[in-house]
């Protein structure tokens, strides 16, 4: 397939106010009576975007340093433990991190109160050294107070994801939601047609240096994400039929809203973030085009039986008829659910929409594409013989 | 003459519990009742929560026999609070809801919450992982 723009063609046009850009729902609707050929032509840009529960997320901080200094080798935030492991005043916050006495409120909750300016309290503990003679710290950090807070998500955006049911009598308390028993529902986390990597499932424009929305700023993605599977059961369209692929991503927590950035706690789970992400797509070519065109009902996911161990497989339906409210599931009907936010990722795609449309936010070619032929390792657990044991 | 539904939270004393005291709203307020929950306990505070229905005379002179009884009458929405400011709209809670008090929009795909139909179930509560329902049905 010949190119017919390149990055800096749809750039140029940016800067002088004149790409046209559709979010992905918009160019869906277009296809229905255009063709690939037509789309290609008129649209420059593409937004897609999603606002959904994402675990693997966490933000790194230097606190600055105290007189006397401290090594920080035990660190708490609002008593939720920070990684310590990282030089004197770095630390990684994860989202999931808790403290057993308190597990409702955790490090998405600790990112939240920075994002919103709250105080939050440091304390530290260090073993004390000729140069950090210091042992202990107690004292109120906030987001004007720190040097540096990232935020460094390490798999975010999954490439679709599955939908779960509960086939036992018990309800589950899940990730995705409170499953009842029997059947009773169904929940769903992908934006579907709007969804990034649904978009571009063969990563064309999609890789390391992407320039990104995240959390309410600009910033990049910057790897593939943890857990990059690009080998899973694919439709007749290539597109996965289950979660695949997911990206790295980073972008400045300073700069960054609670609008777009949430700490959630489910139930007998624990706590996550929701993650605002935006990408635009740049309609390069014919292909990108058709790529970009697809809906709803032609983009299908898994659904498995959370309540059993191993997850079994019950069937495979489109977003469309999750959309619908009611899914058929071996024989039984069911009702669905979304968890992630439809709305919030409507609101991401469309700022980013205007934003390129202003000449605002440029497109950054990918600096390195993401390998292919990827796949999942199990965690394989060995015998392990102890040394000096009586073996 | 138009009917009126209305809901609330009922909490009959401990001595109360032998009394017939629903055959009266029916009987005598000609009010349509129907029991959505209930926690009667012999000896202890009873709670029910009740849905009626009839002319709005009748509702009123019914609660008036209620509270003549010692019975706490409540009107449900009192117990229950939902913080919609600070909605994602995710959809968690729509999940659980079977009520049919909470369901997504199909074109804005924003939660529309209709109070009408709750009947205090409570999964909302826990299922909402931003926790922005309040609702208390115990004490």
């Amino acid at each position: 397939m010949s190119s017919i723009k390149t990055y800096q063609e749809i750039n140029d046009k940016i800067r002088r106010g004149e790409a046209v850009v559709l979010t992905a729902e918009e160019v869906a609707e277009m296809a229905k009576t255009s063709t690939p050929e037509e789309i290609a032509e008129k649209v420059d840009v593409v937004t897609t975007a999603t606002f959904g529960a994402m675990c693997s997320s966490g933000a790194f901080i230097n606190f600055g340093h105290s007189n006397p200094p401290i090594r920080m080798e035990k660190i708490r935030l609002n008593g939720v433990p920070a990684y310590g492991g990282l030089a004197a005043v770095d630390t990684y916050i994860g989202a999931t991190s808790v403290n057993s006495d308190r597990p409702e409120y955790g490090g998405a909750h600790i990112i939240q109160d920075l994002i919103e300016g709250k105080d939050v309290i440091l304390e530290a503990w260090g073993k004390g050294t000729d140069c950090y003679p210091r042992k202990h710290i107690r004292t109120k950090i906030n987001k004007y107070t720190v040097n540096d807070m990232i935020l460094f998500n390490p798999r975010n955006a999954y490439q679709n994801y599955n939908v779960a049911v509960n086939t036992t009598s018990k309800t589950k308390y899940t990730y995705m939601g409170t499953l009842l028993p029997n059947m009773k529902n169904a929940t769903y986390s992908t934006a579907g047609e709007l969804s990034p990597l649904l978009n571009d499932p063969e990563f064309k424009t999609i890789g390391i240096g992407t320039r990104i929305f995240i959390g309410g700023t600009t910033g990049y993605v910057v790897w593939p994400g943890t857990q990059f599977h690009t080998t899973r059961p694919k439709d007749e369209n290539g597109v996965p039929v289950t979660n695949a692929a997911t990206l790295a991503v980073i972008g400045n927590l300073k700069e960054m809203s609670s609008e777009f950035l949430q700490a959630a706690y489910y139930e007998k789970y624990g706590v996550s973030l929701f993650v605002g992400i935006g990408i635009p797509i740049p309609v390069l070519d014919v292909e990108m085009a058709k790529r970009v065109s697809i809906n709803n009902s032609q983009i299908q996911t898994s659904v498995l039986d959370y309540g059993t161990v191993g997850q079994p497989k019950l069937g495979q339906v489109t977003y469309e008829q999750l959309r619908s409210g009611e899914i058929e599931v071996n024989g039984q009907k069911v009702r669905t659910a979304p968890v992630a936010s439809l709305a919030k990722a409507r609101e991401i795609a469309d700022i980013l929409k205007g934003q390129i449309q202003r000449g605002e936010f440029l497109l950054q070619e990918p600096i390195q594409m993401f390998p292919s032929n990827t796949s999942l390792k199990p965690l394989v657990e060995v015998e392990i013989k102890e040394e000096g044991s009586a073996l | 003459m138009n009917l009126i539904k209305r809901k609330v939270i009922l909490r009959f004393p401990p001595q109360s519990g032998d009394k017939p005291l629903s055959y009266v709203l029916v009987k005598d307020y000609d009010l349509r009742i129907n029991i959505l929950k209930a926690e009667v306990m012999p000896g202890k505070t009873g709670r029910l929560l009740l849905e009626m229905e009839g002319l709005q005379e009748n509702l009123d002179k019914g609660l008036a026999f209620l509270e003549r009884h010692s019975v706490e009458c409540q009107p449900m929405e009192k117990r229950l609070s939902f913080n919609q400011n600070n909605c994602i709209n995710c959809g968690n809670c729509t999940a659980v809801c079977f009520a049919g008090a909470l369901s997504m929009n199909k074109d804005t795909w924003k939660l529309e919450f209709n109070q009408e139909n709750c009947i205090l179930c409570e999964l909302c509560v826990k299922a909402c992982p931003l926790r922005l329902f309040d609702i208390d049905f115990s004490e």
